[in-house]
């Protein structure tokens, strides 16, 4: 599907609408009640670990407000990736990468509006991508109510090494509609709306999808894979707080997601988080995620060429995955710290496992193509960070 | 288009509706409870941007959640 922001589109029609009707007119102007975020400063290291997949690497935050108006953010993140994943050993050859991500970003409150922008750039020795999102919210019915507005627009610059002449682009569009809801003085609900849309070459210049050959003597041959130069997804998200009785928090998340690719997905998550009087916070979570395969994919075609569009990444095969996870936070006045009041350390531990249905593990070999064993693999998680308040 | 579109519209009707006359139920001297930290939806934004860039690149589903744009890091 193409999409165009032209002005005589419907499209643009919508956004400049909902941008300049949303203020005035649904929502009344009274005493001012939203904040901007509290100033602080986050320092993380991150590693995943699974699959034959290491990526680790720094993530740093800052942002300050200006006379409680304006707030200003920075984040630097790197990832450092190191993969002998089952795509790369089977196709391909093991590789390391970094990935550098900078992101700025301000918010301006005025009254119960509060508007942001903000940009990122990603650059790899393969991918580049830009992003620029502008987003509104408001508070109304006595702060009740909060409804924000967002939109997204990403350019991607896609190469593939070790060939100098591929070079392909991108275009990304994302549409938010975020409503928060106060139900009871211990209970707050969110609907969370996002729609993408994407043009362009979508596919990873260096996966392959395999096909049956009976002139190879494994019995199959690979050949590139070629995805649909567009996609259109859809995603809505319930979310749901409480407050118990002993202060502590209970949460639950149902998510649904669809696009024009075939693949519907689900996830359902809870958590619980109980903080103690001497400034521990442990948290515990728990979520699962399943997934229908793409239209176009397979994991054995039946000949070269099968198809007008072919994949087998295994992102797009039908799969589910269960993740476990476990946080604990430690919170403590820093008085002896100039222009500080408190920080936090923070350990975040999660654990995921995968297994697909329809995605086959190659690299056992012997039996015939389309029999090997079904592929499944877990993952570690880590967060460690440290966030200091000023 | 249409079902991109269809969801934010109904919302919006939605609460166009009926702006005018719903009074607040919950004070703000009750809100002590909501105002708590453990109640915070991204309590830890540098975290959670990570965890959602996991999801984003391990899974076929995007969106409605948090996190940041640009690149992947898991070809």
């Amino acid at each position: 599907m193409q999409l165009k922001t032209t002005p005589e589109s419907g499209l643009w029609r919508f956004i400049v609408t909902a941008v300049c009707l949303l203020p005035g007119l649904l929502f009344p102007a009274t005493a001012a009640a939203a904040v901007l975020p509290e100033d602080r400063a986050d320092v993380m290291y991150h590693v995943y670990d699974g699959g034959g997949l290491k990526v680790d690497g720094p993530s740093v935050l800052v942002r300050k407000a200006y006379k409680d108006k304006v707030s200003v953010w920075a984040n630097y993140y790197v990832d450092m990736i190191s993969s002998a994943s089952i795509d790369v050993v089977t196709t391909a050859s093991e590789y390391t990468e970094k990935r550098n991500e900078q992101s700025i970003g301000i918010d301006y409150l005025h009254g119960k509006t509060s508007m942001g922008l903000a940009y990122t750039r990603s650059e790899e020795s393969d991918y580049n991508a830009e992003t620029v999102r502008f987003g509104m919210s408001q508070d109304f019915f006595g702060d009740l109510t909060s409804i924000g507005l967002s939109y997204a627009r990403g350019r991607d610059e896609v190469r593939r090494n070790g060939d100098a002449t591929f070079e392909e682009k991108t275009d990304r569009q994302n549409y938010r509609l975020d409503l928060t809801q106060v139900l009871t003085k211990n209970w707050v609900l969110a609907l969370n709306y996002e729609g993408v849309t994407d043009e362009g070459f979508l596919n990873n210049p260096y996966r392959q999808v395999r096909f049956l050959d009976p002139q190879e003597a494994r019995g199959y041959a690979y050949q590139a894979e070629l995805y649909p130069g567009t996609k259109t997804s859809s995603a809505f998200a319930v979310r749901s707080m409480y407050y118990l009785p002993w202060r502590a928090s209970l949460r639950g998340e149902y998510r649904m997601y669809s696009d024009s690719w075939g693949v519907n997905a689900w996830n359902l998550e809870v958590g619980y988080t109980h903080p103690f009087d001497f400034g521990l916070t442990l948290e515990a979570r728990y979520r699962y995620y399943d997934q229908t395969a793409a239209d176009f994919y397979s994991d054995l075609f039946p000949f070269r060429s099968a198809q007008n569009f072919i994949a087998r990444d295994k992102e797009l095969a039908t799969f589910t995955n269960h993740s476990v996870g476990a946080g604990a936070s430690y919170r403590f006045e820093t008085g002896w710290l100039p222009f500080t009041k408190a920080a936090e350390a923070n350990l975040f531990i999660d654990w995921m496992s995968f297994d697909y249905q329809d995605f086959r593990d190659v690299r056992v070999t012997g039996g015939a193509p389309g029999a090997e064993r079904l592929y499944g693999f877990e993952s570690l998680i880590v967060r460690a960070f440290l966030s200091v308040y000023f | 288009m249409k079902r991109i579109l269809r969801l934010p519209l109904l919302l919006l009707v939605v609460l166009a509706s009926g702006c005018t006359s719903i009074e607040p139920w919950v004070s703000p001297f009750e809100r002590n409870n909501l105002a708590d930290p453990i109640m915070s939806f991204n309590r830890a934004p540098v975290a959670s941007g990570y965890l959602h860039h996991v999801y984003q690149a391990r899974e076929g589903a995007r969106g409605a959640e948090g996190g940041s744009g640009g690149g992947c890091g898991c070809n």
